[in-house]
């Protein structure tokens, strides 16, 4: 099998599943349930994406699990993205040395 | 202020939210570079797989199937599960698109809903213009084809402890999404706890579903437990 054939086959499918819902869903969504449950969604698939993957992304659970709480802190805190990110990453780095 | 400089700042707004996203994908992407090449790819492929797709678990799943020689089947069936959850998020975003968010701007913007740019455009306040899912779109997309050629082309540049270490960037950026309104509402903190309870149990009663599957179910379950205890009263989104 070509490679290019098992490129075109992820794109394709990959694009349309984001496309079709994008593009051609066009009413407003009435049902209070619904608008409830698509409010949520956000939160609970970021939710479930961070854990528990977060304390495996460092390949060491000691210093994935000291860098989740420095992003948790500075996350109740209101701290920019870019700053929690960095801060979880350098801590990850630091505790790493030791651990 | 005319309409050429408000369109304009739309996409530098899109393009500066896009930068911790392109900085989380840059270490990402430039694992999966890494990997690509060592499952026997070229950096033009490893390349051209990541401005194509631009996801994470697809690709790594992808690339497994190819270096295994899977049927075009197999692959077909194998990135509908992983990346199904992106219908849902642009279901959700199609609710709160500008008016001039045309047909040929849909299918241009569709192609960059990520778990990342979702996740910002959101939360965003407002109604999403296409200049700004462009701005976020391009940079994020710079981030990620950047780094999948870096790691594809150089391999471990960086010390494996810098490599390792910024694999949290990402989850970081997630928890500075959610953790600040969920002080606000406790239906959100309550389906963040929710989500997080489920996918912390699946992942070790069901450790062989694909982790995408896990995920999607995981939320629905959540979200649709908290629309029923907390529903929204109002359209404030």
């Amino acid at each position: 099998m070509s490679i290019a054939a098992y490129i075109a086959v992820m794109a394709i499918v990959t694009y349309l599943i984001r496309m079709l819902p994008f593009a051609f869903f066009r009413k407003k969504i009435k049902s209070k349930f619904i608008k409830s449950m698509l409010y949520y969604v956000p939160y609970a698939v970021l939710s479930a994406m961070t854990i528990p993957a977060i304390f495996y992304s460092t390949g060491n659970f000691v210093t994935a699990a000291v860098g989740t709480i420095v992003a948790l802190a500075l996350a109740y805190y209101n701290k920019p993205l870019i700053v929690v990110a960095l801060a979880a990453a350098g801590t990850a780095l630091i505790i790493g040395m030791f651990f | 202020m005319d309409k050429n400089t408000k369109i304009k700042s739309d996409f530098l707004q899109g393009a500066a939210d896009g930068i911790p996203i392109a900085l989380g994908y840059l270490s990402v992407s430039f694992g999966f570079g890494i990997v690509a090449v060592s499952s026997g790819l070229s950096v033009m492929e490893a390349f051209l797989i990541s401005l194509t797709n631009l996801t994470s678990a697809g690709q790594a799943q992808g690339v497994n199937i190819i270096a295994a020689q899977g049927t075009l089947l197999e692959m077909a069936l194998v990135q509908f599960i992983i990346n199904i959850r992106y219908a849902l998020m642009a279901l959700s975003l199609s609710q709160k698109l500008d008016k001039s968010f045309t047909l040929p701007r849909r299918l241009l913007a569709a192609y960059g809903i990520t778990d990342e740019i979702f996740a910002v455009c959101s939360t965003k306040q407002g109604l999403l213009k296409p200049q700004y899912m462009y701005g976020i779109i391009a940079v994020s997309t710079l981030g990620w084809t950047a780094g999948t050629f870096a790691g594809a082309a150089a391999g471990e540049i960086l010390p494996s402890q810098i490599t390792a270490a910024l694999g949290i960037v990402l989850y970081g950026m997630f928890l500075a999404i959610i953790i600040p309104p969920a002080k606000k509402e406790k239906g959100i903190l309550a389906v963040i706890l929710i989500a997080a309870a489920l996918s912390f149990i699946a992942k070790y009663l069901l450790p062989d579903m694909p982790g995408g599957f896990v995920m999607i179910i995981c939320a629905l379950i959540a979200a649709v437990t908290c629309a029923l205890i907390f529903p929204k009263e109002d359209d404030e989104q």
